[in-house]
């Protein structure tokens, strides 16, 4: 009865897996762990008798044992190298918010400077700039875009 | 030391040939999350109390009025999505500086805890270094520390002399200018970890061959609100500053090659 358990198991785990795949909702990276990890359940549970050989080849007490070290050790690595991802995807997420805080910013510059010269009043330098000249404010005697339009 | 040979009077005075000198167009960079209080009045005092300065706020996330208040008062605001804390908040100011072509950059908190009235004797630090940190009790202020974080800043101090090669009393202070060199620097790398902002930041320049000086600065009490270190993580600052700095410390020089400490 466990032994079947064991096999349907591991069949639920692969056929979720590669459907995720199927459906792109799972990154081939992340997959290839679990696949393997189906594939050992999947063959101990058809091959009990490969437990106990290799309990009695490491000299390990009982097989469950050995099971229950196997799994987390697999368990581990796999929370390690998700906590890595996690890292390496928060890193970009951060870079990514501040490039479009700046672009935002950039944004609001431009289309403040964009006002100004719909309105026809030139800086004879773009705002925010220390040190220039003071900036003065100045009707030009160029005909401004509107008055292109004629 | 010479900060007593200037008295605070004539600062602004004081300010003038720093502007038009060789350290260029300066941009105030101003980290604040949540100070819809103070942002508007230090913002409002740094452009009062010196000249030809730009001021940009870098609103992290707040759930207040925090950038339409430090608009209202003059400053440009880079509005962060999130909360990206400090050193999210300066890596964009640096990248801002950098891209808008500013020579020199400095730190100030919005909380109103640095003297907009230091900024010019912190920035003259950069004339003999990459990066000047403006240090409170270097025997002046009236800012006092106690218990835990103040032994965590004595031994932190200690071991950043060490690796600075220069004597340093006070490296968690946010009080800092850099130059050129230093913002391209801190573009490349300026971490987001806790403490990292001014500790991490620091050993990584000091590794990637950058010099560190400290001016003596008065430091104020923030005007409103709480700091975000309460009395009880006092002790757990130390323990968590002393893990941040033995990380960075252990870091190879990832920004060059070699390493020189
Ligand atoms: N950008 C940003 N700034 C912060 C954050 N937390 C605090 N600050 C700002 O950093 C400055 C110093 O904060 P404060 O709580 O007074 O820290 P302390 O002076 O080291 O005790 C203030 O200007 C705060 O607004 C944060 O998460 N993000
Ligand atoms: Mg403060």
């Amino acid at each position: 009865m466990i032994v079947f358990l064991g096999i349907a198991l591991a069949l639920v785990l692969v056929s979720i897996v590669v459907y995720m795949l199927l459906t792109r909702k799972l990154r081939e990276k992340y997959a290839f762990f679990w696949i393997v990890i189906g594939l050992v359940v999947l063959v101990l549970g058809i091959f009990p008798q490969l437990l106990e050989g290799l309990t009695l080849a490491l000299g390990v007490q009982v097989p469950s044992n050995l099971l229950f070290s196997l799994a987390i050790v697999l368990l581990l690595g796999v929370s390690l190298h998700l906590s890595w991802e996690i890292s390496q995807a928060e890193d970009e997420i951060r870079r990514v918010a501040e490039e479009a805080a700046l672009l935002n910013t950039e944004v609001e510059r431009l289309s403040a400077r964009l006002d100004q010269l719909e309105r026809g009043v030139v800086t004879a330098e773009p705002p925010s700039r220390p040190n220039a000249t003071p900036v003065v404010d100045r009707v030009p005697d160029e005909p401004t875009l509107e008055d292109d339009s004629r | 030391m010479s900060a007593a040979a200037q008295d605070a009077p004539d600062t602004v005075a004081m300010l003038e040939p720093i502007m038009n000198d060789s350290l260029g167009r300066v941009l105030v960079i101003v980290p604040a999350w949540n100070e819809q209080a103070n942002v508007g009045n230090t913002v409002h005092e740094i452009l009062s109390r010196t000249t030809g300065l730009d001021v940009v706020v870098v609103d992290d996330g707040s759930t207040d009025d925090t950038a339409a208040v430090a608009r209202a008062a003059g400053a440009t605001v880079i509005a962060l999505p999130f909360n990206l804390g400090v050193g999210g908040a300066m890596r964009a100011g640096f990248t801002y500086a950098q891209r808008r072509g500013y020579d020199a950059a400095i730190q100030v908190d919005a909380d109103g805890q640095h003297d907009p009235a230091e900024i010019g004797r912190v920035l003259e630090g950069l004339r003999t270094a990459d990066i000047s940190i403006g240090a409170r009790f270097a025997d002046k202020g009236d800012y006092a520390v106690k218990g835990p974080r103040r032994w965590a800043m004595v031994f932190l101090a200690g071991v950043m002399s060490k690796v600075a090669g220069t004597r340093l009393t006070d490296v968690t202070s946010g009080f800092r200018a850099a130059n050129r060199r230093a913002i391209a620097q801190y573009v490349r790398y300026y971490p987001a970890e806790y403490l990292g902002d001014t500790l991490d930041s620091l050993v990584a320049a000091v590794h990637s061959g950058l010099s560190v000086t400290q001016v003596p600065v008065a430091m104020r009490q923030r005007m409103y609100g709480n700091p975000s270190q309460n009395p009880i993580g006092a002790s757990v600052y130390l323990f968590r500053s002393i893990f941040a700095l033995g990380l960075a410390l252990m870091r190879p020089g990832k920004t060059t090659g070699g390493q020189t400490a």
